[in-house]
């Protein structure tokens, strides 16, 4: 199908790019790598007056270290997070669960911002930026401002972002030494998860000492599995883990659709964060 | 042709048989195709379809003139407005005397029977401009019920999707044969009886349809370039249709992309183009969005198949019943009707039996239409059997391949007459099994299926079995007559040998990808003693091949192949005449080897096929009386169905905590017979896997209780990559056809006819500890599980009672 | 409309386009290369692949107006001369296509694949053809014919199948290197 017509910028600073954004408010729509956007156009699912490309902005594609903190561009594609050594090395969970987003030429354009600030429930980075305790540092008309990932996913594909507000940057915190595994749930190996779980596990002892786990699809926005998280802690056997896991779907709201009902994604939530979790001890 | 040459190609073996890389490839590898939507003509305008968004509604306006404002429409039209030059779409195959056949407008008139059917055409200067336009038309629609359950629909008092027909049954075609079911069911140890449900699928040929029409007003001739698999039966049906005699009418079928039966259709679209082009003067295109083709462009399967077996406590089959609902969607299309009717005699499929009991009921639905897809009948035939033969193995505690062992025809009793009246020309069950059981490692995987279940191992191994024949090769003219089909079942072909000793076979086939071009290459130059290289083969054209009945039903090569064959034949035997003529020498006296006739005896009196084919040309020298030509054609019409068979045998690891399932092997060894070139019939087999393996595991069109498509679109349809299917270990024995000069038998189907039920009976043989004795299709993650939890996880199996 | 400037399979083209205007139209409708074909519009059949900037991308799915500045190629643009890459000829000579309609996209996957991971196994071979799908063979002869072609283009010649389509100009590989074929 055909998208429907619309006007075009491509701003060449970020300056400019919010200046465009704050003028145009609801009726614009931000282009990035565009591998979410560009399908809802073809469907006649969206119809935005203007498009504001962003994908040319200097300064917002690729990965750095400001202190302890792993400093993201949001236009970094999945391609490049994955293969990146900085985040191969202090955000794993990240490299792992990109390279299960859709497929390699999706990949090669989708970027890292445009998946978080579409919020798709069933997409795999938000619940990976929660586990990660992300911060998403955003640019609007007010200047710069830092929202961490637990209050940035809002709603279904709705954000804390204003409409004109640009994400800009992904801050994640360095983590040695830490286990970690992106558990994807899915029927075919490019559609998206009926249910992920992405783990961190941190253990001390022989013992799990923290745990941090975030859940893909189980609701209408990315969530923590808190009562499980808890339940972990301390866990030193795999009984114990499996234990904990029987906890890992409380307080979710999955949704029904062709592919999965509520009953069978809190069932794989449970299964799925006990294996996450059992992997993610093992790789710390 | 230097002695060299000719003892080089003897050496060789001949042609066929080969594994000759394909004709076809170098313009496809390169880009340099001929799509449908690749063509462009001066002038050309564009066609948008309006679909109705509702399962079922009464049109109470359209209002088409909104559109007409928008920038670069040039035209805009209601199904009323083409009512004067449309006629009806085709049903081709009434199977019953009293079949109900409703009115089908290629555009809608007064009601829209499924979302999707067209209301109103846009015709625009490009594409972009098209789709906007659609938007602008005025549509005022009043709801009418959908009907969408098969059984529901049949009630006294349901809703009707047709209510000028005052029913929802299309027809009901019964067949019986042998004793009744309810005698054996009397001295039977064993009855079983299963339901299962053949899920809607969607084609998904990967070139969506699209047809171009360029007309020469002056004249009233037309040419329709399609992405079809029947140019010959459209250029037929379009005349019909749309009133343009059939002699002013040219339908190419260029470059095709697949079509597994979804382009054997004639297409409201088709009809619609060249009725705008006709009405404007101007050529037109139409291409087909993916989601758009979801909707539009029919569907397969969608069957409930009430099956009964009855059978002694050996395992020994007596008797089997079928009640089939077919829902046929909204419309009669092309060959709707016929479909389940070509899987009523495959029931009973390579076992023998004393009785067979087979009734359907056609049900239309709010639904877009079913007609062919990649098997049609046979595939949900096959699954039938092979899921209950499984079922009784499991009843009686034997092996699943002993139970068909102790039914199967043996191969000293071909040619055999099914009891469904069907001649087996040949076929050896034995031998394919056997093959297939030493491949797969059948025992070994037994054992550890035993071990894991002995453990409690969270992973579950199954082992699934599927020994099927079909009939194929469509088909004896004189059965489709008694079958009510409106069309013969034969396939011309013609050879021109050309004056430099080149040679042109034209074929009535229509190739998609099946690589006829190479294997029509192949029978060509070992009858005539050419070399490969000198054949081309023309198709797909009603003007340079204008005879043929196209491609579907694995009929090309037992049908169009052998048409070849024949052909050629009688081009050496005018050659012969010429050569005999030339050597001055009697036919009887002449050899005709590797292209070259010489006298017997005297092998320097010689003349090679190319000599004769310019002296020919020439004419200067030919027998009296002799038409001066060497070319030939022939019309076949197969004296039999074909019936290729094998034994398929899957191994399915279930993941009982999650309901995953991953197929670790599968083994199958078919029997075509006689093969023309073991590469092509490879990738056939193993493209029908894909597409079979598919309907057991990822795809369905889901409808909601509104009619609603829900998997409206290839990222909710779940087509398999290559990341979600196994590696495949093929092997073939063969076991030449009686009925054909090739020996052959048909290919394109038989994997996914085999396959489903492999899947499904390894993933159900998997969960059989915990009393599972069936997962619904496509056996999703979650229904594998809902079963392992249904029957009681960790329980030891209830034995179904017999019935 | 927009002006843009791309080069494709080598030649460079400037035009006026609608913002909306995909990619893979562009080169379909505008500047007839019909080599590239469009088989869904989800982005999930990866018929319509090409190469923009040295990697593979669904050209269904990116605007002109996004590849403004930059280099395709297409699966026209490979051969040389006539030649075959090595992918092509693998193609060929394992049957990895029937129809052909999924192969100038599953060829364009196939070399992306290669570049990065010159020496893949068949189960990084399935995965990285996640994106394409294909209707007709099954896989099983695509991912021989991948193989294959790693397999031809070994030790000094690794690339040779992404260099054949490349021009004379510079290329990023995955590491953001600039190298020159």
């Amino acid at each position: 199908m055909i998208p429907p017509a619309f006007d075009y910028v491509r701003p060449d600073t970020l300056e400019e790019a919010v200046r465009v954004l704050a003028e145009a408010g609801e009726e614009a729509k931000v282009l990035a790598g565009g591998q979410s956007l560009l399908p809802l156009l073809r469907l006649r699912l969206a119809f935005p007056e203007l498009v504001v490309d962003v994908g040319r902005i200097p300064g917002l594609r690729g990965v750095r270290e400001d202190g302890d903190t792993l400093v993201i561009g949001a236009l970094t594609t999945h391609h490049d997070v994955v293969h990146d050594p900085l985040v191969r090395r202090y955000a794993g969970l990240l490299a792992q669960a990109t390279e299960t987003v859709a497929d390699p030429a999706v990949r090669h354009r989708g970027t890292l911002g445009g998946s978080l600030a579409h919020a798709d429930p069933a997409g795999d980075l938000p619940a990976v930026a929660l586990a990660l305790d992300a911060e998403l540092v955003a640019v609007g008309p007010g200047g710069r401002r830092s929202v961490p990932a637990g209050e940035f996913f809002a709603d279904y594909l709705q954000t804390a972002l204003a409409p004109d507000e640009l994400l800009v940057e992904v801050r994640v915190p360095e983590r040695e030494g830490w286990g970690f595994r992106y558990e994807k749930f899915h029927r075919v190996s490019q559609s998206w998860a009926m249910v992920g779980v992405a783990a961190l596990v941190r253990r001390a002892d022989g013992r799990i000492a923290e745990a941090r786990i975030g859940l893909t699809n189980m609701g209408p926005t990315p969530l923590r599995a808190t009562a499980a998280e808890q339940a972990l802690a301390g866990a030193a056997d795999p009984g114990a883990v499996a234990r904990a896991a029987g906890s890992a779907a409380e307080g979710t709201r999955p949704s029904r659709d062709a592919s999965a009902s509520p009953e069978y994604r809190a069932h794989l939530a449970r299964v799925l964060t006990e294996r996450a979790v059992l992997a993610a001890a093992g790789t710390g | 042709m230097t002695d060299q040459a000719v003892h080089a190609a003897e050496e060789a073996g001949g042609e066929v048989g080969r594994a000759r890389l394909r004709k076809e490839d170098a313009r496809l590898i390169t880009g340099q195709t001929n799509w449908t939507d690749n063509i462009s003509v001066t002038g050309l305008l564009h066609l948008a379809f309006l679909r109705s968004p509702m399962a079922h509604a009464r049109i109470e306006r359209v209002d088409v003139s909104p559109a007409l404002e928008r920038p670069g429409v040039v035209a805009a039209f209601t199904g009323r407005d083409l009512a004067d030059a449309l006629g009806p779409l085709p049903c081709a195959w009434p199977v019953t005397e009293d079949m109900v056949l409703p009115d089908h407008p290629p555009l809608a008139v007064d009601e829209v029977r499924h979302a999707g059917d067209p209301v109103a055409v846009v015709v625009a200067r490009d594409r972009y401009a098209a789709a906007d336009a659609l938007e602008a038309i005025e549509v005022d629609y009043e709801p009418l019920p959908p009907v969408l359950d098969l059984e529901a629909a049949l009630a006294e008092d349901a809703p009707l999707v047709h209510a000028d027909k005052g029913t929802n049954r299309a027809y009901d075609w019964p067949l019986k044969a042998g004793e009744d079911f309810a005698a054996v069911r009397e001295r039977a140890d064993v009855v079983l009886e299963r339901r299962y449900v053949q899920q809607r699928l969607i084609p998904n040929a990967m070139e969506p349809r699209a047809v171009v029409v360029t007309p020469l007003a002056a004249s009233g001739e037309y040419t329709v370039y399609s992405a079809t698999q029947i140019p010959h039966i459209l250029r037929i049906m379009l005349s019909v249709v749309c009133g343009v005699p059939e002699q002013k009418l040219r339908v190419v079928a260029p470059d095709v992309g697949g079509g597994f039966g979804s382009k054997l259709q004639v297409y409201g679209e088709e009809a619609v183009a060249l009725a705008v082009a006709r009405r404007l003067g101007r050529p037109v295109k139409w291409t087909e969005s993916r989601s758009e083709g979801y909707l539009a462009t029919h569907h397969g399967r969608g069957m409930i198949q009430d099956v009964r077996i009855a059978a002694t406590r050996e395992g020994r089959l007596l008797g089997l019943k079928v009640d089939l609902l077919a829902d046929m969607g909204a419309y009669l299309m092309l060959v709707t009707p016929g479909i389940p009717i070509l899987g009523a005699f495959m029931y009973p499929a390579i076992y023998k039996m004393d009785s067979y009991e087979f009734a359907c009921t056609g049900v239309f639905t709010t639904r877009t239409p079913t007609d062919a897809y990649r098997g049609a009948g046979r595939p949900e035939a096959t699954f039938a059997i092979e899921r209950i033969m499984d079922e009784l193995a499991a009843e009686l505690g034997l092996d699943p391949v002993e139970v068909r062992r102790r039914n199967w025809i043996r191969h000293e009793e071909f040619p055999y007459t099914s009891i469904a009246g069907l001649t087996y020309d040949s076929g050896n069950y034995e031998a394919a099994t056997d093959k297939a059981l030493a491949l797969f490692g059948y025992d070994a995987l037994r054992a550890e299926q035993r071990e894991r279940n002995e453990r409690g191992d969270a992973v579950r191994l199954g082992i699934g079995v599927s020994t099927y024949t079909e009939m194929c090769g469509l088909a004896p003219s004189r059965v489709l007559r008694d079958l009510r089909y409106s069309a013969g079942g034969w396939e011309a072909a013609s050879i021109r040998m050309l004056p430099t000793g080149k040679v042109e076979v034209v074929t009535g086939t229509s190739p998609h990808g099946q690589g006829h071009v190479t294997c029509w290459s192949q029978i060509a130059a070992d009858v005539l003693g050419v070399p490969f290289e000198d054949v081309e083969v023309v198709h797909g054209d009603t003007l340079v091949a204008p005879q043929g009945m196209d491609t579907y039903g694995s009929r090309s090569l037992v049908v169009g192949g052998a048409a070849v064959h024949r052909a050629a034949e009688k081009v050496v035997d005018r050659a012969r005449k010429v050569a005999a003529h030339l050597l001055e020498a009697s036919e009887d006296d002449l050899e005709f080897k590797g292209g070259v006739f010489s006298v017997k005896g005297s092998p320097e009196a010689r003349r090679t096929i190319q000599e004769v084919a310019f002296e020919t040309f020439t004419s200067h020298d030919v027998p009296d009386g002799m038409e001066p030509t060497l070319n030939a054609g022939h019309v076949l019409d197969p004296e039999n169905f074909s019936y290729p068979h094998g034994t398929h045998l899957c191994a399915v690891e279930v993941d009982t905590e999650t309901g995953q399932t991953r197929i670790r092997s599968y083994v199958c060894v078919d029997d075509v017979g006689r093969v023309i070139n073991p590469m092509i019939v490879e990738g056939q087999v193993h493209g029908g896997l894909a597409q079979g393996i598919a309907q057991a595991l990822f795809e369905e069109a889901v409808y909601d209780a509104e009619g609603n498509l829900v998997s409206g679109t290839m990222a909710d349809y779940l087509v398999p990559s290559a990341a979600d299917l196994p590696e495949f270990t093929t092997d073939r024995t063969e076991t030449p056809a009686t009925s054909n000069p090739l020996g052959a038998k048909g290919v394109g189907e038989a994997g996914t006819i085999a396959s489903t039920p492999a899947v499904v009976n390894a993933i159900v043989d998997a969960l059989r500890p915990f009393g599972v004795t069936d997962v619904r299709m496509p056996c999703t993650p979650e229904r594998v599980w809902e079963a392992v939890r249904a029957a009681g996880s960790g329980r030891p199996a209830q034995k179904e009672a017999a019935q | 409309m927009t002006h843009i400037s791309v080069t494709v399979d080598g030649t460079v083209y400037e035009d006026e386009v609608e913002p909306r205007l995909l990619l893979v139209h562009y080169l379909r409708d505008r500047l007839g290369l019909t080599g590239t074909p469009v088989g869904c519009d989800t982005s999930n059949c990866g018929a319509c692949t090409v190469e923009l900037d040295g990697m593979s991308v669904k050209s269904c799915t990116v605007l002109a107006v996004q590849a403004d500045g930059g280099e395709v190629t297409t699966v026209q643009g490979l051969a040389r001369d006539g030649a075959w890459t090595p992918l092509q000829r693998a193609f060929h000579e394992r049957h990895a296509l029937q129809c052909g309609y999924c192969t100038p996209g599953m060829i364009m996957a196939a070399r992306d694949l290669l570049r990065e991971n010159p020496h893949p196994t068949s189960g990084e071979v399935r995965q990285a053809l996640e994106g394409n799908l294909c209707r007709c063979t099954g896989y099983q002869n695509i991912v021989r014919a991948v193989l294959a072609a790693a397999e031809e283009t070994t030790g000094e010649t690794a690339g040779q199948d992404s260099a054949a389509g490349d021009g004379a100009s510079g290329r990023r590989t995955a590491s953001g290197q600039e190298v020159t074929a």
